[in-house]
């Protein structure tokens, strides 16, 4: 099967018309609605929005990872023309393992509290390339040394709790590249480090992936760090896709104004907290019955046709589409 | 001169690890005034949030005093602290939430929980006014109190957290990374509520960030740490200016910039010196340090306050020579 993910006539990632709920004691919740992107091979696109608007929900049904509570009601996801939503648990398990590598949003979490963190990277490399137990020790040394962590032949015996926030983070990213995957989802991978630090890691994910062709979904806030590394955008808002494009495109002339507004609420330059901008409301209750523009009660260029009618999907040009009816 | 509402006194952790001792925070001292913001900023794994769970009294400390409202509290057995009445005064948010948060505890109960235990709970309904108050304070919706943590994202956990921390109206509140989980437009919402909660309440916050243009926003002091030492400290806008050591240099110059794209920039060569058992008189950044001389690997460089205003301390050799 590998040969399908290496065939470039199929698109490595597609996600089409996905529709997901979530039920709970209140009610169903309704988090992504409509969402549809492509990923093509080689590619950084970077994901970002609103607290809350489904950006790791995203992830992880690319995953194949669903909470029980989930409900599919709609659209589908394809990873090199496979089905991920109906493969059986245990092809997608191995899938997980050897072609989709994620670092989740909570690094300590998503590591085995009572296995050392060097035998953790070991195990991976074990599983991925035919060695001994003693070349994979070394590279797993060689694997945590690449992503700064100091003095990696002592910290190798280290258990998660005796590791800061940031080396966690570390110990994951160096878990998933060593399973050299085709697609790397990586959900806020360097909120724990510092700049520095961040700087580093980041170059090391970007230079795997342009010398093996593999591609990545960056999830992150930082929007500085977005545009320095993504190539393309895809902004969300109250789960919908509302706006994906070039890097370039979407920083310096957002159409969408959700995007608009929140380039303006990033810190940098700003005189004080008070000129800080805000976005007015907060994410929308997506348990009722919701208009079709979910940022309608914040919007301020809304139109009438804003509540009623499908919303359109307006492609600009060079892919960058924008799915509002006024756009800027 | 006001005294310090926290201040710690060579303030130590070594934890014991396989193969010597690891160095976690190394004789720090830090003083922070009422109604004063500090940022900490520093490498991932220099001991910040060592030294958070040791200034909250979540560890105990190996050596070192820590002076809460004029009373040591380092000395108390973390099992007595619990129901010392300073716990309620201080307030720490956790790095990260999906850890701090109990699974089984909704919204409102997790809230509610400190507020039962060290604040004045009152009637059912004050208790619950005290609740959706903090819960609002931070831009979370009603609709989200009954959920568990697992129903929540990673940036609605994280309000949680702060909501949590917030609602005791401690007068010292500890912030560990709080907005590295929110997106711009909630970071501003709870920017300008910590904003307002010291200008309303005079709360202290000792806020750590990887983010240096929001600490530049709150805080008006910055200490820079490195592998377990205070490197540099002073007010903020000078350390911008004009930042003394080369470790601040460098993460001024590495903060992320669109402008770049596609461009490798100067990066800092080399990972930082092991926690474990360092050498008391060399340089912590001895052998990243592009300023470095022989003399850096004989002496350590002890803080010290560099220009004319007395408040700008630094821990290098050649501080007087270094300029952003
Ligand atoms: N099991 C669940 N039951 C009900 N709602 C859920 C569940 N899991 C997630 N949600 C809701 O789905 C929405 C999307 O969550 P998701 O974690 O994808 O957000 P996110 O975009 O990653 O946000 P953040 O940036 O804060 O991490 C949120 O509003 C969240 O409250
Ligand atoms: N319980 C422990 N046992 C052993 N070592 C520990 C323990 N807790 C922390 N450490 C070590 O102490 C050092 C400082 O950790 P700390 O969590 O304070 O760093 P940090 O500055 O908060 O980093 P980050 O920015 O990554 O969160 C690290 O090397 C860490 O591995
Ligand atoms: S569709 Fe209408 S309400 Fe929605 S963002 Fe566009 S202009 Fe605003
Ligand atoms: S003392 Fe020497 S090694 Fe240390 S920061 Fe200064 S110049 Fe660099
Ligand atoms: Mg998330
Ligand atoms: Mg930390």
């Amino acid at each position: 099967m590998s040969a399908a993910v290496m065939t470039e006539s199929v698109p490595l990632l597609t996600v089409e018309d996905l529709v997901l709920d979530f039920r709970t004691r209140s009610g169903m919740v309704h988090v992504l609605d409509g969402i549809s992107l492509t990923l093509d091979r080689g590619e950084i696109l970077g994901i970002v929005g609103e607290s809350g608007s489904g950006k790791s929900v995203l992830a992880y049904a690319m995953m194949g990872l669903l909470d029980p509570a989930a409900q599919i009601p709609r659209g589908g996801i394809r990873f090199a023309g496979r089905d991920m939503l109906t493969e059986s648990e245990r092809s997608l398990a191995e899938t997980r393992g050897r072609e989709i590598a994620m670092i989740f949003q909570s690094p300590r979490t998503a590591l085995n509290p009572i296995r050392r963190v060097g035998a953790q990277v070991q195990d991976v490399l074990l599983r991925h390339a035919n060695v001994s137990k003693k070349e994979a020790r070394k590279r797993a040394i060689a694997a945590l040394a690449r992503v700064r962590i100091p003095d990696p032949e002592r910290r190798f015996d280290a258990y998660p709790f005796e590791l800061s926030g940031g080396l966690c983070q570390r110990v994951m990213i160096a878990m998933a590249m060593a399973c050299n995957p085709y697609l790397l989802i990586a959900d806020e991978p360097t909120t724990g480090l510092d700049v520095t630090t961040q700087a580093v890691v980041m170059d090391l994910i970007r230079e795997q992936v342009r010398s093996s062709n593999a591609s990545v979904v960056l999830i992150t806030h930082d929007l500085a760090l977005a545009g320095e590394y993504c190539d393309r955008i895809a902004v969300m808002h109250a789960g919908h896709i509302v706006e994906i494009g070039g890097t370039e495109a979407m920083l310096s002339a957002p159409k969408h104004p959700y995007t608009a507004r929140l380039i303006g609420a990033t810190p940098g330059g700003h005189e004080s907290i008070r000129d800080l901008a805000s976005i007015p409301g907060s994410l929308p209750d997506l348990r009722r019955d919701l208009p079709p523009c979910r940022f309608i009660d914040r919007c301020e260029r809304r139109l009438d046709c804003c509540a009623t009618d499908a919303l359109p999907s307006v492609n600009l040009g060079a892919d960058h589409i924008v799915r509002c009816w006024n756009p800027l | 001169m006001t005294t310090a509402i926290m201040e710690a006194v060579r303030l130590v952790k070594r934890y014991p690890t396989g193969g010597g001792m690891l160095h976690a925070v190394d004789a720090v001292d830090l003083a922070i005034q009422p109604g004063e913001s500090v940022g900490l900023v520093g490498e991932s794994g220099c001991g910040k949030s060592t030294l958070v769970r040791l200034l909250g009294r979540l560890i105990e400390p190996t050596e070192g005093a820590i002076v809460f409202e004029g009373q040591d509290i380092a000395p108390l057995p973390l099992r007595r602290f619990v129901h010392d009445k300073a716990r309620g005064r201080i307030q720490v948010v956790f790095q990260d939430p999906t850890e701090s948060l109990n699974p089984s505890l909704t919204v409102f109960d997790t809230v509610a929980d400190p507020i039962r235990r060290l604040g004045n709970p009152g009637g059912r309904q004050s208790l619950a006014a005290q609740v959706r108050k903090a819960i609002a304070l931070v831009g979370l919706p009603p609709e989200m109190e009954t959920r568990l943590p697992h129903q929540l994202s990673g940036g609605q956990r994280a309000r949680v957290g702060i909501a949590r921390a917030i609602a005791l109206r401690p007068s010292l509140l500890i912030l560990d990374e709080p907005t590295s989980a929110l997106d711009v437009s909630v970071q501003a919402v709870i920017l300008r509520l910590l904003a307002d909660l010291r200008s309303e309440l005079g709360m202290s916050y000792l806020f750590v960030s990887h983010d240096l243009n929001v600490v530049r926003l709150l805080c008006s002091r910055i200490v820079v740490m490195y592998l377990g030492k205070v490197v540099e400290e002073g007010p903020t806008e000078a350390m911008f200016r004009q930042p003394r050591h080369p470790y601040t240099r460098a993460l001024l110059a590495s903060i992320p910039d669109p402008a770049r794209r596609g461009h490798t920039p100067w990066r800092l060569e080399g990972s930082a010196s092991s926690p474990i058992d360092p050498s008391p008189t060399v340089c912590r950044f001895y052998g990243r340090c592009p300023r470095q001389e022989d003399r850096c690997a004989e002496t350590m460089p002890e803080l010290r306050a560099v220009g004319s205003d007395g408040v700008h301390r630094a821990a290098c050799h050649f501080a007087e020579e270094i300029s952003a």
